[in-house]
């Protein structure tokens, strides 16, 4: 059984990279832009599942850090800046600005943090809003230029999407390696049991302020893809609402679960459409289907497949330890 | 033999009430250490204050001679102190050779080798060895939190020796631990000690074991040294048999 089910995840996740990158060819503009929102979406939420689900750090400021990568871009770009730089300073800018963020977290915890995170949300908000003379104030940033990448203009919809998969892609191959280091190790520990974690040498404040800045810095790259996306920016898309939307992503997927973001930001972003039809009962009802999960499942859709597989797990064991017991008597 | 530990004057008061007062003594190299008392007479709180996971209201904790009195418990760690808590604390969703890895993990390279060095920091083969050595082979793959309670507590004990630690407090590592499992741990705890020239600092109420397996008992009652010798005097003294051991 076991010989078979890497080769059959391997093919399986081809397969869905495959999917992702022919299947939208037949897209309209609007399918090709959700799609992208969706990919920028699930690198915001990749983030926060770092920040969150792994590290145990809770946070509602993720939309800021969305939002401060979003400017970043849009004001590099269109003062004549290229994609890629815009995106490097959006990465830097986030980190620092993640990093100081992390320092409240080593004081206070849970409900706690979520205030103050709140609270740095809210002062990101006015800054985007207030600061007219960068941001544009309430009138926003128009004209954001999509990038020339190896000579191909992206203005249309189809090479744009590439360039958010393409950057989804790098995300999540980064993500993947940090979470299976010595760091992703440790960054569950301190979320499981920051004590034991300290006295096994685990520089519990070292790892909060990077789970932090990591976290942001990836809503910051998320930021910096969807100005261009986009095209026109104000402050009103990065306001609480997108750091309550990106923890529902998490935390629906399935906060600590690698694959946690890809599911929560494509029912997030894909469900409005698919619900449309309800008119204006989407929300209603996406509530009482996210309640009904969390009651059902408190750690979210793939913690359904977890426990699922745990159980298979533990039947499989107690089976070969049955068997072993058996030949021991054997031989006895 | 040379101090690897020297605590003096260690004072710690929570409002009203003064959990350690005014503590002395000193660890010798290579010696294991038994610590008893009575429940509440500031034991646990006294390890607390040595690995520096409470700031002691007065006194000095030096280690191998150097003042390290109000470093943190990483730090400390780094150091060559670890320890173990009267409470079980494996973490349970990671396989047991994982926690073996995550406890020496900081130990190897620094910050950036981590991040981009190998899954395993290089430890399978020491992590490896040490499940070997704990006898916990069969248990190697096993989620942390599907073992028994005393493999978990022997999981536990490895742990504290991942780092390759010069000084081990080890709190209660024999609660709630059968005999057959005990004296497992007990023979492993001393094979570690000689081989590996480790030091010990031992809590624990099950007599036999600390009467058995530590070269110097010290004994604590309402937060002050009782006494201080070797088992059979310790077991001897009028004063630890009236508010300790019982008649």
């Amino acid at each position: 059984m076991s010989g078979y089910a890497k080769p059959l995840k391997i093919a399986l996740g081809l397969a869905v990279i495959a999917g992702l990158i022919v299947i939208p060819m037949n897209f309209n503009r609007y399918g090709l832009f959700i799609l992208s929102q969706w990919a920028v979406m699930t690198i915001a939420a990749m983030g926060l599942n770092l920040t969150l689900g792994y590290a145990g750090q809770v946070s509602l400021a993720q939309g800021a850090f969305v939002g401060i990568g979003a400017y970043a871009a849009a004001i590099m770009t269109t003062h004549g800046w290229p994609l890629p730089a815009a995106i490097a300073v959006a990465i830097a800018l986030s980190f620092a600005v993640g990093w100081v963020l992390g320092y409240p977290a080593l004081r206070v915890q849970h409900h706690y943090l979520a205030f103050v995170t709140l609270a740095f949300s809210t002062l990101a908000f006015l800054v985007f809003r207030n600061e007219s003379w960068l941001t544009g104030g309430i009138y926003g940033i128009s004209g954001i230029p999509r990038p020339h990448f190896f000579g191909i203009a992206t203005n249309k919809p189809l090479p744009f999407y590439y360039i958010c998969l393409g950057s989804l892609a790098i995300v999540s191959l980064a993500v993947w390696w940090l979470i299976r280091s010595p760091w992703g190790r440790a960054f569950m520990a301190l979320r499981e049991n920051p004590l034991r974690a300290q006295s096994l040498g685990i520089d519990t404040r070292r790892y909060t302020l990077m789970a932090f800045a990591i976290g942001s810095a990836l809503g910051g790259v998320a930021g910096a893809l969807y100005a261009p996306l986009t095209q026109y920016i104000d402050p009103v898309p990065f306001n609480l609402s997108l750091s309550l939307d990106l923890l529902m992503m998490v935390i629906v997927g399935g906060a600590g679960f690698y694959f946690g973001p890809f599911l929560g930001a494509m029912i997030a972003v894909l469900l409005p459409e698919w619900l449309r039809f309800t008119e204006g009962y989407y929300l209603m009802l996406y509530a009482i289907a996210v309640m009904g999960l969390l009651i059902w499942s408190p750690t979210g859709i793939l913690g359904i497949l977890d426990r699922h597989m745990a159980a298979r797990r533990t039947k499989a064991a107690s089976a070969l330890r049955a068997v072993a017991k058996s030949r021991l008597e054997t031989a006895q | 033999m040379s101090a690897v530990l020297e605590v003096t004057n260690i004072k710690k008061s929570f409002g009203g009430i003064t959990a350690v007062d005014d503590v002395s003594f000193d660890v010798r190299e290579g010696e294991i250490l038994g610590l008893i008392g009575p429940n509440g007479c500031g034991k646990s709180t006294l390890f607390n204050c040595i690995l520096g996971q409470l700031t002691p209201s007065g006194g000095e904790v030096r280690l191998d001679g150097k003042v390290v009195t109000g470093l943190r418990p990483s730090e400390l760690n780094k150091l060559g102190v670890s320890r173990t808590f009267q409470l079980l604390q494996v973490f349970p969703k990671l396989s047991v050779r994982e926690n073996l890895i995550l406890a020496g993990q900081e130990h190897q390279g620094n910050m950036a080798s981590r991040l981009v060095g190998r899954s395993d920091a290089g430890l399978t083969d020491a992590a490896n060895q040490m499940i070997g050595f704990f006898k916990l082979d069969h248990l190697a793959a096993e989620p942390a939190g599907g073992l028994s309670y005393g493999q978990q507590k022997l999981l536990d004990a490895a742990m504290a020796f991942m780092g390759g630690p010069r000084l081990v407090l080890l709190d209660e590592p024999a609660g709630g631990v059968n005999p057959t499992m005990l004296s497992d741990l007990k023979e492993r705890l001393v094979a570690i000690n000689r081989e590996k020239n480790a030091t010990f600092v031992v809590i624990e109420h099950n007599m036999e074991f600390v009467m058995s397996l530590c070269s110097r008992v010290m004994v604590m009652a309402e937060g002050k040294v009782l006494a201080m010798g070797r088992p059979d005097e310790v077991r001897k003294n009028p004063a630890v048999i009236e508010a300790y051991l019982g008649h």
